[in-house]
């Protein structure tokens, strides 16, 4: 864990006069997986936006993936993965119709495409699935398409907005295995939760309070530090002091 | 180019694997055309008489015959008396009684002069005055006829009426441009508000913004299935019209093919800005079919003449796209006149196009803030 892709010094959004990201620093190591937590609000989504290129900083540094977030926003789409909470596969098309799709937004070879379809199937033993609408998958094998979807052009960073919303304990604990895995091969992991039992698996997390980081450090450390047995109880203890 | 094209080829498996979506494309045009072109008819045909003869002799049976024989008309019953004429109305197939006087054929020849009366059934007035007038000029020219080439005496003025560019007045020439006009903008902006909206509303929008494809490749991606499939709907229609009703073009067929796609562009951008202000599905099908659908039948000259309303509606119309296509598609399909008569029109249509991406774009980069 020593190449920084993620680089953040001094971010600040302001839409108006409301300042949505308040002087934000942080960095994120190559294949780690950081979790980053705050209350509705608190302005999780708009740094979120600004790290994968929709939207550009008002003033401070940021480097995504070796890329500047005001001017190569090009660059940075290419080299990143997504996945929202809503599921992003098309239901009316089959598991390869997505796959195809999508590998070709991010440009890979036809030959490439079908390298990975295959690889992927055996993986999660898909091969059934193939030629399925997504809309005859479980949710729990969807959300797990749409993950390997999100890292299907070898991304140097994946972010997850809410991966698990609404799915249950067992299955999220599946996906995180996934997560795991996809670490593992050195893909840095970006992900938002609800879920603060989630936030223990993280390697790091960041909880966000007001457009502020209020706390930035390993799970462990968190916990001793605001004397506590759950990230949870550390999260309720910086939310409401 | 290769990202953009896999983007256009899914967005046309979401079109065919989705019948409804196909139906509307597809069905609905041509069943509006059928009923608009059938159904909804303000011309003549068979209309049911009946007759009241009190004289009985061979001019009122030479007229009755003339009348009948017209192909406008068809008897329904040979009354008695007056008496009978409120039931047969009440009966409901009669639409017009015509009733000779007394020694109607006597009175003609030795006199010069005899009446006939047309009881027409007022609470349908529209055919009742095309009735009244149909028959009207059917006893003239029977009179003529009689009164022979060298009209004695009396001084007559004949009026001789000819219906320039439709002469037998068919109403298929007034739907067929009213109907392709709503339903290429219904079409086209109800298809693109809805297959923009379901994007957002399934989170695939998010995806689609985060990948490398730019905003406006995937608009236009989402955008051009449906402006081919507008297109040859447009053909679809026009060979419908002449093949059943035989309803020709008589101008260019390029230029109102060319008139077609800017209006069908017109329309997707029209689509696009009603995405960008609606956050669902139910509010964009709504905003294209109430906001689109009633205005255009009711206000754009399609079955009202604009000259007839009030001002206010008239200012009202003059907003709407609709209006000027139909003039446009007018002109070219049934005067047969060129674009040097309707390039104001063009312009506008154009002028709209115009605006509608600009405040697209606008809407749409305040979002993405």
């Amino acid at each position: 864990m020593n190449k920084k892709v993620i680089y953040v010094k001094n971010l600040v959004k302001k839409f108006g006069s409301f300042v949505a990201n308040d002087n934000l620093s942080f960095e994120v190591s190559a294949g780690e997986i950081f979790g980053f937590l705050g209350a509705n609000g608190a302005g999780k989504t708009t740094t979120l936006r600004i790290l994968s290129g929709l939207s550009k900083p008002t003033s401070g540094e940021v480097n995504v993936a070796g890329f500047d977030a005001y001017r190569q926003t090009e660059q940075i789409k290419k080299n990143i993965g997504y996945m929202c909470q809503k599921f992003s596969l098309y239901e009316d098309l089959t598991v390869k119709e997505n796959i195809v799709l999508y590998g070709g937004i991010y440009g890979m070879s036809k030959s490439l495409i079908r390298e990975r379809l295959i690889d992927l199937l055996a993986k999660i033993h898909f091969q059934e699935y193939e030629n399925r609408m997504i809309s005859d998958l479980p949710l729990g094998l969807r959300q797990k398409l749409a993950f390997s979807v999100a890292v299907l052009h070898e991304p140097k960073i994946v972010f997850l907005d809410e991966p698990t919303g609404g799915v249950d304990p067992i299955t999220r604990r599946q996906f995180w295995e996934t997560i795991y895995e996809t670490a593992s091969r050195g893909i840095t992991v970006f992900v938002t939760t609800h879920y603060m039992d989630e936030a223990e698996y993280c390697d790091r997390i960041s909880i966000m309070n007001n457009g502020k980081i209020v706390a930035l450090d390993t799970p462990e450390k968190l916990k001793k530090q605001y004397n506590a047995t759950t990230i949870e109880e550390v999260f309720i203890k910086i939310a409401r002091p | 180019m290769k990202r953009f094209l896999g983007f256009v080829k899914k967005e046309f498996l979401h079109i065919f694997r989705d019948y409804r979506t196909l139906f509307i494309l597809f069905g609905i045009p041509v069943a509006q055309i059928l009923i608009f072109g059938y159904a909804v008819s303000t011309d003549i045909k068979n209309a049911g008489v009946a007759f009241l003869d009190l004289s009985k002799d061979e001019v009122t049976q030479k007229l009755t015959d003339k009348i009948i024989s017209s192909g406008f008309f068809k008897k329904t019953e040979t009354l008695l008396n007056y008496n009978d004429i409120d039931m047969v109305f009440k009966k409901g197939k009669t639409k017009a009684v015509i009733v000779f006087e007394e020694d109607f054929g006597k009175k003609l020849i030795n006199q010069g002069k005899a009446s006939l009366s047309i009881i027409a059934d007022g609470s349908e007035p529209n055919t009742a005055t095309l009735i009244t007038n149909y028959t009207t000029a059917i006893v003239n020219d029977f009179t003529m006829d009689l009164a022979g080439p060298v009209s004695n005496n009396s001084l007559r003025i004949n009026p001789e009426v000819k219906m320039r560019y439709n002469p037998a007045l068919k109403s298929h020439f007034m739907f067929v441009p009213g109907v392709i006009t709503l339903i290429l903008i219904l079409i086209c902006a109800l298809m693109t508000s809805v297959t923009i909206t379901r994007e957002k509303e399934f989170g695939t929008m998010e995806v689609l913004l985060v990948s490398p494809l730019r905003p406006i490749q995937i608009i236009l991606g989402k955008v051009m299935p449906y402006f081919i499939l507008s297109f040859i709907n447009v053909l679809l229609i026009l060979a419908l019209s002449w093949l059943v009703f035989g309803l020709p073009v008589k101008g260019s067929l390029i230029l109102l093919l060319a008139e077609c796609m800017l209006y069908i562009l017109m329309s997707l951008t029209l689509g696009i800005l009603i995405s960008t202000v609606s956050s669902n599905m139910q509010q964009a099908i709504f905003i294209s079919l109430v906001g689109l659908m009633l205005p255009t039948i009711l206000l754009s000259g399609f079955i009202f003449p604009i000259e007839n309303m009030p001002k206010i509606y008239d200012y009202v119309s003059s907003i709407l796209p609709p209006r000027y296509f139909i003039v446009i598609i007018k002109n070219i399909m049934i005067k047969g006149t060129g674009l040097m008569y309707i390039w104001k029109e063009t312009l506008i249509l154009i002028v709209m196009t115009l605006i509608f991406i600009g405040l697209s774009v606008r809407n749409f980069k305040i979002r993405l803030e």
